[in-house]
Formats: C-alpha cells, structure tokens, sequence
C-alpha cells in the first residue's frame, strides 16, 4: 500500500455530526498547526441546523502559502457514519482515513490507509458521565493526530489551557483526554501516517482570524458608536464582535456607561433605518447583513442615496437566490448592491478579500461614507466572514483621524451669508450638510426623499431634479479618489492576457497563477477592490488582449457592472464562473482557463487567444 | 430650511415667551393640505404648545414617514431639522437618531396608514423599546393622498366618500400602545385645542414612547355623513375621561379641579401632571382599566379622550441600553478609537 507522504502541504477533513461538539477540537487542529508556524487555512462546511445533521471541517496546510480551498482530501477524520460513503470517496489515492473503530467497518477502497482508533471504547473505559464521553471523543483523536502528524503535543496543551481559563477544572480532564490518543496512537500506529508538520516560523506576524471578527473590530476603530442589525447567517458574528470589542473598549470606566449602541432591531428594514437615522444625527452606524437583508433593506438604501446620508452596510454574501444556501458562500449581490434600490442610483462599494482587510475596509468605510455622504457597501462573503484565514496582523496609525466629510459647525454657519444643503459649493458634487441642533437659527433643513433644490425644499420642476440628479453623479464620479486601488499580482504587465478577481477568490489565486505559469500560460492579475471603478481598471482591460473574469457567481455579475460602466468591448471577457457554494479552487481555475486556451475547436475567440 | 437670510417682520407687541420667542417664530412653511384639513388644526397645536413650553426649536428633531400626515411637520417649526422619511419606517429613523444624540425632543409625526398599515411593526417596536418620542398619530381613517381608500383605522360599518362599507375592523393603536408598554398614551381630537395642547406639552416632557393619537378628519375624503372619523360623528361621541393642566417644574399648581378628582403626577425632570378625572372611575396609572374602557367605549360607539394611561416610572431606550450620558455623536475620535497599543493585544489574542 503506497502511503502519501508530505510536509506541511496537505488538506486534511474532519466529518462529524452538528452539535457534537467537534467545532473547537477541529478548530484545535487548525490552531495547533499554525502555532506551528505553518500557514492554514481551515474551512467549516456546515448545515443550516443547530443538531443532528452532517457538517465537515476542512484544514489546508500550505507552507508555500497556497491557501484556497483543494479539492480531493489527504487525511480524513470519519466521525459520522452517516456521511461515511462520501467521505470515503473523497480521499486521494494513498491519502488516510482515521475513523472510530469501535465499531469495526470495511470501506471497500484498497487505495487508501485506514487508521483505526477506537475513540468511544477508550473514553468507555475513562470517563463516567454519557455526555463527557461523547465530547471527549474528539479531545482523543485530536490525541491521536498530534502523535500521527507530528505536531507538538505541549501546543495542545497550551491551547486547552487558554481555552479552559477560568475553568480550570476543565483542563486536567481535556488534557487526560488528549493523552490517551496521543499513547493510543504511540503504541498501535507508530509509522502509521507519512504526512507530517514540520516546525517553522511562517506564522510569525501573522494571525489567524475570520473577516466577521475583523469587521466588527474595524467598525470599533472607524468609530461607530451604532449598530443596529437583524440576526442573518453569514454576518451575525459581525455585529456580535462589534459588540465584543466594545464590551472591551468602550465602557467608560467611571460611570460603566457605553459609548455605543448595540440595537437588535426587529427586522432588516429597521435596522438600516436605525443607522441612517443614527448616521443623520452625526453618530457613525452600520448594519450588517446579507442577500436577503439586503433586498428588504434597499428602500431605505435609495433615501439615503438621495437624501445623501451616510451609512455603512456589510453584506456577508451567502449562496442565493432567495433563501438560496445560507451557510455557503457566493459573490452573487454585486449588481444588487451596485445598483441597490428604484430609480437611477449607484453606491459604493468595497471588496475586502481577507481578515484583514474587513478590519481596514471597515475602519475606512465610514470616513469614505462621510466624505461622500452617501451609503457604502462592504461587501464581503461567508469563506472571509466566518473562516479562520492566516492573515497579517491588524495594523493601526494612531496619528489617523476620522474624516467626517463637509460638515458644518456652528462657528462655520455664523460665519455664512447663505447656505444650501444640496449646493454643489466645491464643484465635486459634494455638499455641505448640519446636524440637528448645531445652531439656533442657521442649518435647519428637512431631509426628504422626495425631489428637492439646493436650498432642501420640495420641488416637482423636473429641470431641477435633473440637476440635481446630475450633481449626485458628479459626486460618484468621483468617489474612486476616496477608495482602495486595485492590487496587481506583476509589478509590470508583461503578458497578452489579463485576468481580473476580486473579493475570497484572493485565497486560491497566487497558486492558480503558479500553476498557469508552469503550464505555459503566464497571466496578469488584477484584483478589484472597491466600485466605481478607477482609471486603473479600465487601463489594465485597456493593456490586454483579452481578461479573464473570476467570478463566484453564475451569471457574470462583475462583468456586467464592467460592461455597464465602462466602454469595453464584452468580447474581450471571458468568464471563468463557480458557483456551487463552496470556496473556488485554484484547480478550477487553472484548468478552466487551461481548457479555453488549449482547445482550438471552440469559439473563434479561444482560438485567437493562441 | 436650508437659509437664505431674510427679514423677519413681526408685529412689535406679539406675546414674548421666556426665551423671547414669539408664536410666529415657530411656524413653518405655508401648508400645502386642504383647507379645512384636521392636521393643520394639529400643527397649530404644536406651535402653540412648543410656545408655552419656551421650547428651543433647534433642540426639537421632527420626524414623519409618507403621506398628508407626514407633510406636516413642514408647516411647524421653520428652525427644526426635520426628517420626511420612507412610508411606515418613521419610528426605526427615529429610534436611530436618537441613539445618536439622546438631548434632542423628538417629535414623531405619522398617521393612520403609515403608522396602522405599512408601518404597524415598527411602531409597535418602537413602543415596546420605549422609544423617547412623542409620536403623534393623525388619525383620520383614511389614505388622502392617494384619494379615499379605507386605512386600518377605520371603524367596521363606516362608509366611504363613494358609499362603500369598510367590512374590517379597525385597530385601536391607543389600546395598542397601552398593550405594548408605552409610557404615555393619549387620544385627542384636531378640534379639540383646550385638549390637545396640553396634552401635546405633557407629552413633550414625559421621558419614554408618549402616543397621541388624534383623530384629524379628513376634509377631502371622510368628513361625510356615515363616515365615523367625521368634524360632526366625533363632536357627537367624544368621551373625555380627563382634563389636563401641564405645569412646568418650578411652577405654582393653580388649577381649581374639585378635591378628590384630582391626580398628579410628577414626571422625570420635576414637572408635574395635574389631571381631572372627568370620569369617577377612572384612573390612567391603570393599565388594565385604561384598556378596558377603551374596549367598552368602542362597543358603545364612544371615543375616549384625554390622558389614557401614563407610567412615570419606566425607563426610556437610551436608559435601557446604558447609554452614556453624552450623546454618542459627540465623542472625539481619541474617545472613540482604542489606538494600537490595544490593537497590538488583540492580536496577540489571535495567534
């Protein structure tokens, strides 16, 4: 039997039932090879269930950095006989299934190693208790792998003791546990398993954390002091860590009073309401949500485009249409937030692509939102919001100030002849707005939805509304100056072929490119950061033949808002589209554009491309 | 408004109040609604109790959802921001800018259909979060702008313009309120003025979600004969269980209601209610009473008035949410931002 055998480059899976109690010893796993010092990148794929049903937990540990989800497993953990037939399939030719043999089974492929570890025999014999049993039972192959992978037991060890603080009853037990995988696996499986972590220090200045974690903590530093939000799969954990850091950072010591607001509103369409008005009175506000909040939520969205009120929304995309596939990932509403709401109107967006970039993205948007008085989107999606990435650490200026944009005090209204809210004063289309309460006789106005002038009073004389429609335009016509220029992956563009991506994709992208590279067809990449889109995007179009166009989606949104925007014939896109829920593949994406450049028979345009 | 500074011309001898301010200084606009319309009536009370109250107009946030109702708030108050917001989701703008700076009077303006049709739920949360607002409701039965269709308000049995009967019936949104936990629930009437200020300026003052719901004929559209929301069905069967004298903090008590019927009730900066029980057996800090006679009323055809039901003791939103004491957008950066030293520790939690 021919064993895998590899340092620190492997995918290993761990399949077990929802609400047993696996998440935090596979999360264990993951943490431990990163202390390590091994770059991963572990990926919960679970259910819309809180009990009973299937959920997998895949790690990938990459010392070249190669992050993005990889298709075909080299060690699976079978914890769930239900899900055993699938599991089994998945595993490369050579690769290792450990199951619970306490309940011996054949598995009927020759090709794999199987690794028997009697996990709920041995937590029999050892624990009392029913329900200690059942939990242990992963603290032991967790045991189990330190020995077989040959990562250091003492990591695991530190960890149950961090985790356990404050417990500390907690942590002799878990350890036992621990043990007895480790001595099981030390004396029945020693050469048992060829894969192996290797100790480095790649992990140094490094963190491994998830964008939803990042974002709230962002929203703390960009000085949001309102959350107000609706409880929606992938991006609840936003607003929870908005809360968490402010439970940690914004109670004033001595009157133990918050510095914040944290609203559970009763649905999407209260939420966003809570933060425009919040946004109105001059207090930073945000809301979290995704898809499906987003459509209840683009109403209010077209008010305070045009009524011209900041706001911050984070969409945590999940797999649609409708209710769609909540707890998997798709970048599926980026026309629906491009163009969010009736009527003509645009909004700014921006597309973070890992941790630590929903921590900044968040911190900036609001100074981008005040600047620009209008809504932005931070569109991120369930693989950054809810997946640990090895990411750098977060980073912070401390000589950084808040941009709050054209607002005027009240020494700025004394000193004023006349004043209208919606006067282009600037000639950049943006004007100067005042808060309630700011003077007792000056900057009054009434914010409306409805068509106004200048001077904020309602009008029905369509030559004005026009103008000031226009006006608005200018002011996004603009916005690119305010927001995250694109990243290229070559200092100089030096191939005929152009590929643009964006957002998650980010994961697998540098390996896909590897690989082109070494297949013969080096490529340049482009990774969009944020919409309208600058003179960057259009030139790099502009200096290749043709653009691929990775999207994860099916039907092309990005392109399409391209398309829409700019003046770019659409034959020079070519869409390499995946949108079945889980994160793409660096695979996918070699082979899809591997296949469209070698195939001569299809369409003119892949042959001209040769 | 946005300004273009131009004389104010006021008569030399108009009434001053104690800020100097006279009545015509918190006007608004020129109303766009029909003449005769109840919602004007409502506006001038408005005007009229801001006066009294000396109230500074630029501390003062007006707020309204769509419709005739929610174009009022243009025609009081000139030197208040205001805001016209999206149908029905008046309340959740609201609830926000008051999360923003909890200093400012919050007056919500809204009505039968904004507030009972499309936007039932967050009214009825922003009751339940006791909301600081005084939230006026111009009930008039139906929706004027878009010419005479029942709203949810409407009493079963009652005819339209065109003679339809409304089969449905109707939400009581005071009972509603009551129910839900406001703190301050009142029904007046838009002919009612002796009634509705004082009332207005009660509500003002009370600290937490105070309702008024003031039925406001509608000229237009539900002001004829079989239409029980009209001028002449609700003079006919107005019930007012009390008669209310606000009186500001620091202020003598002078009101001569008869000994026995009178309750005060202090409220939270000091002020107090005085109140005549027009009816014996009534008493508005009786939850339970105050929705059962608003029950017993509607089947005998009656519409209750006056102070429904107040509880001085319930916290408002700001309170709840422990809240600091300076409004949240009033923080400086430094006061708001953690800084790198702290950043530098979260980190180190995540490695």
């Amino acid at each position: 039997m021919s064993k895998l055998a590899s340092i620190n480059e492997f995918v290993i899976k761990f399949a077990n039932v929802n609400g047993s109690g696996s998440a935090s010893a596979n999360q264990m796993i993951a943490k431990g090879i990163f202390r390590s010092g091994i770059p991963v990148s572990p990926k919960n794929i679970f259910p819309s269930n809180i009990q009973g049903l299937p959920t997998w937990f895949e790690i990938r540990a990459s010392e070249k950095g190669y992050l993005g989800r990889k298709a075909g497993i080299d060690f699976m953990v079978a914890m769930n006989p239900q899900s055993y037939i699938q599991d089994v399939a998945e595993i490369n030719p050579g690769g290792y299934l450990l199951y619970d043999s306490s309940w011996k089974r054949e598995f009927h492929r020759e090709d794999i190693n199987i690794i028997e570890v009697p996990l709920t025999s041995l937590c029999v014999d050892e624990f009392q208790n029913p329900k200690t049993r059942l939990l242990f039972k992963n603290l032991v192959y967790v045991g189990a792998l330190s020995y077989l992978m040959s990562i250091k037991k003492d990591i695991f060890i530190e960890l149950i003791e961090e985790q356990f603080k404050g417990k500390e009853k907690l942590i002799a037990p878990n350890v036992q546990a621990l043990e007895m995988g480790f001595n099981y696996a030390k004396k029945h499986l020693v050469d048992a398993c060829d894969i192996k972590v290797n100790q480095k220090n790649l992990t140094d200045g490094m963190i491994l954390t998830n964008g939803n974690n990042a974002g709230g903590l962002g929203c703390v530093y960009g000085g949001a002091t309102v959350c107000a939000w609706y409880p929606i799969t992938p991006s609840t954990s936003l607003a929870e860590s908005y809360k968490k850091y402010c439970d940690q950072f914004r109670v004033d010591e001595k009157t133990g009073k918050n510095k914040f607001a944290f609203v559970q509103a009763e649905d999407e369409l209260a939420s966003i309401g809570m933060a425009i008005g919040a946004n109105w009175n001059g207090a930073r506000a945000f809301t979290a949500t995704s898809g499906p909040g987003i459509s209840l939520m683009t109403e209010f969205v077209g008010l305070a485009y045009f009524a011209e009120i900041p706001v911050v929304i984070f969409n945590i995309q999940r797999g649609g249409p409708s209710t769609g596939m909540p707890t998997r990932t798709q970048q599926s509403d980026i026309l629906s937030c491009a163009y969010a709401s009736h009527g003509d109107t645009k909004h700014v967006m921006l597309i973070p692509s890992d941790p630590k970039e929903c921590f900044e993205f968040a911190a900036e948007s609001f100074d981008i939102s005040d600047r620009l008085q209008t809504p932005v989107f931070v569109l991120s999606d369930l693989d950054i919001g809810m997946n640990d990435w090895t990411c750098p650490e977060f980073e912070w200026d401390d000589a950084r100030e808040f941009d709050r944009g054209k607002v005027l005090s009240k020494d700025d209204l004394d000193k004023m002849e006349s004043w209208g809210r919606y006067l282009d004063a600037d000639g950049d289309g943006i004007p100067f707005r005042t808060l309630p309460g700011t003077h007792p006789e000056k900057g009054a106005y009434f914010t409306r939805g409805s068509s106004h002038d200048e001077y904020a009073r309602y009008v029905e004389d369509g030559e004005i509304n026009a103008r000031n429609l226009s006006r608005i335009l200018k002011k996004f016509e603009g916005a690119h100056k305010f927001l995250p220029k694109p990243i290229f992956k070559q200092d100089i563009n030096a191939s005929s072929k152009g590929l643009i991506y964006f957002g998650s994709t980010e994961a697998a992208m540098q390996e896909s490119l590897d690989q082109l590279s070494a297949s013969g067809f080096p490529i340049d990449a482009m990774r969009v950061r944020s919409f309208p889109f600058s003179a960057e995007v259009w030139d790099f179009i502009d200096q290749h033949e043709f653009v691929f166009l990775v999207e994860q989606n099916r039907d092309a949104q990005m392109k399409t808002l391209m398309l829409s925007e700019g003046n770019i014939n659409p034959e020079k896109f070519i869409s390499v589209l995946s949108f079945d829920g889980a994160p793409i593949t660096a695979d996918f994406i070699s082979e899809s554009i591997i296949e469209i450049m070698s195939d001569k028979d299809t369409s003119k345009t892949a042959e001209e491309i040769k | 408004m946005t300004y273009i500074i131009k004389p104010v011309n006021h008569h030399p001898n108009l009434e001053k109040n104690a800020l100097g301010l006279t009545r015509r200084d918190y006007e608004g606009t020129i109303s766009t609604l029909c003449a005769g319309c109840g919602h004007d009536s409502i506006s001038a009370a408005v005007i009229e109790a801001c006066y009294d109250l000396s109230l500074a107009s630029d501390q003062i946030a007006k707020l309204s959802g769509i419709g005739c109702s929610s174009k009022s708030p243009s025609y009081f108050l000139n030197q208040a921001h205001g805001f016209n917001s999206v149908h029905g989701r008046m309340p959740s703008v609201a609830t926000g800018a008051n999360l923003g700076n909890q200093d400012l009077l919050y007056l919500g303006v809204s009505g039968d259909g904004d507030t009972a049709g499309i936007g039932i739920g967050q009214f009825m949360h922003a009751a339940r979060r006791q909301l600081n607002i005084t939230y006026i409701v111009e009930n008039n039965g139906t929706y004027g702008l878009t010419k005479g269709q029942f709203s949810a308000t409407n009493d079963q049995g009652s005819k339209s313009k065109y003679g339809e009967e409304n089969v449905l019936a109707p939400i009581d949104l005071a009972a509603m309120a009551i129910q839900l936990g406001a703190g301050f629930v009142g029904r007046s009437f838009s002919g009612d003025k002796d009634q509705l200020v004082p009332l207005l300026k009660a509500a003002m003052k009370f600290k937490g979600f105070s309702l008024i719901d003031i039925i406001s004929p509608c000229v237009t559209f539900n002001n004829h004969v079989g239409s029980t929301k009209s001028y002449d069905h609700i003079r006919e069967h107005n019930e007012s269980v009390s008669s209310l004298d606000f009186v500001p903090i620091g202020q003598e008590i002078k009101t001569s209601y008869n000994e026995g019927s009178k309750v005060d009730v202090p409220l939270h900066d000091g002020a107090i209610l005085t109140l005549e029980k027009l009816s014996k057996k009534y008493n508005p800090l009786d939850k339970g009473l105050a929705v059962q006679s608003l029950n017993e009323a509607e089947k005998n055809g009656k519409v209750l008035t006056g102070l429904l039901y107040i509880n001085p003791e319930i916290k408002d939103h700001a309170e709840i949410l422990n809240i600091s004491d300076t409004p949240l957008n009033q923080f400086s950066d430094k006061e708001l931002c953690p800084g790198s030293n702290k950043l530098a520790k979260v980190n180190a939690s995540l490695n």
